[in-house]
């Protein structure tokens, strides 16, 4: 529960601070494999756009307590992933490949709350987290590909300055 | 079914879909559902520049980005057959305070009067989408995560380092949207 933030071994480094959204699978699979990611990502693109969480007005909504919706569709989702996530591991549900379901524990560091509120900024700012910045541009708004490339230098910025950031 | 299909969905609906992708990516792969790790994972691929941060083995993650190439591919789907040509409903509170700036359009899930291309000549602009996009970028990796990862994926794993990031990204939010968005949009 107390990972150096120094360690050096990278592969460490992506799985445990940078944590969310890893490959847990020791399985390698031909790429083609990766193709039902595709198609999850196809539903997930879908529901955002179609819920409207990819609106600049819905966030702005959001941040100002005059609409429900964002907190609607945060928290039922986390309930059922919850649900889902508590059911996994109390039966100890098995991926369809037979691999024991891999849940990392992500430690607390000072850049949850610094960097949280740095993002919490440019999500109010450009109406849009990760996700939806993909959607945008499916949808056909074109100029948020700047938006995203600026994010991609963001993310490239953060990793130079890593050392120096306190954790 | 189509016309249902094509209104906005409401929470309890998408919500629990949403919700349901957790478990889904866990099973058909022991995935986490995350976006923004596919930002680190395109830095990785194109300009590592010797930063340790980034010298890892990018391809074993590459199914984060075919799923964020499937949200593209969802928001047009979504957008081109799945959507009436109505004006986004928008609460009359925020319109008439947005109209105090000159934003008036909402057709469109993004106000085109703000998010276009010609607008990324001004000032407004260039803070809107540019370093706005830079906080979304650096601020996710500093917190090591984003809405995804964090709120839906961390909380349904009930972890405390996730909590805490959807606190801060709310409050920071809150701060935005209420003190230094005015600001902004005034200029």
């Amino acid at each position: 529960m107390n990972p150096s933030i120094k360690e050096t071994n990278t592969d460490f480094e992506t799985r445990s601070l940078d944590a969310v959204c890893v490959n847990s699978s020791d399985l390698s699979h031909p790429w083609w494999f990766n193709l039902k990611y595709l198609a999850a990502g196809l539903i997930f693109g879908i529901i955002l756009t179609k819920a409207e969480v990819i609106s600049w007005f819905r966030i702005q909504e959001m941040f100002r307590l005059q609409s429900f919706h964002m907190f609607g569709v945060i928290g039922s989702a986390v309930a059922v992933g919850a649900l889902s996530v508590f059911l996994i591991k109390k039966f100890h549900i098995k991926t369809i490949y037979g691999e024991e379901v891999d849940l990392p524990e992500r430690p607390f560091n000072k850049g949850q709350v610094i960097g949280g509120l740095l993002f919490g900024f440019g999500w109010a700012m450009t109406g849009a987290c990760p996700g939806p910045l993909f959607a945008q541009i499916g949808t056909g708004a074109t100029v948020v590909i700047v938006t995203l490339v600026s994010a991609i230098t963001g993310t490239w910025v953060y990793g130079l300055l890593r050392d120096k950031l306190p954790h | 079914m189509l016309e249902w299909i094509q209104q906005p969905w409401p929470w309890y609906v998408a919500g629990p879909l949403i919700g349901l992708l957790v478990p889904v990516l866990l099973l058909i792969g022991n995935k986490s559902l995350g976006i923004s790790s596919s930002l680190r994972h395109i830095c990785a691929a194109c300009l590592p520049a010797g930063i340790p941060f980034f010298k890892y083995n990018w391809k074993k993650e590459v199914w984060n980005l075919f799923f964020v190439a499937g949200v593209v591919g969802g928001g047009f789907l979504a957008a081109t057959f799945l959507s009436p040509s109505d004006p986004v409903i928008v609460n009359e509170k925020l319109l008439q305070e947005l109209q105090g700036y000159g934003i008036t359009n909402h057709d469109n899930l993004i106000p085109s009067e703000l998010f276009n291309w010609p607008a990324l000549l001004t000032l407004k602009g260039l803070i809107l989408m540019v370093a706005g996009g830079f906080l979304v970028g650096f601020g996710t990796r500093y917190a090591g995560g984003c809405t995804s990862g964090h709120s839906i994926m961390g909380m349904s794993n009930l972890q405390f380092s996730s909590l805490i990031a959807t606190i801060c990204f709310m409050a920071g939010g809150f701060i935005m949207a209420n003190l230094i968005l005015p600001l902004i949009l005034q200029l």
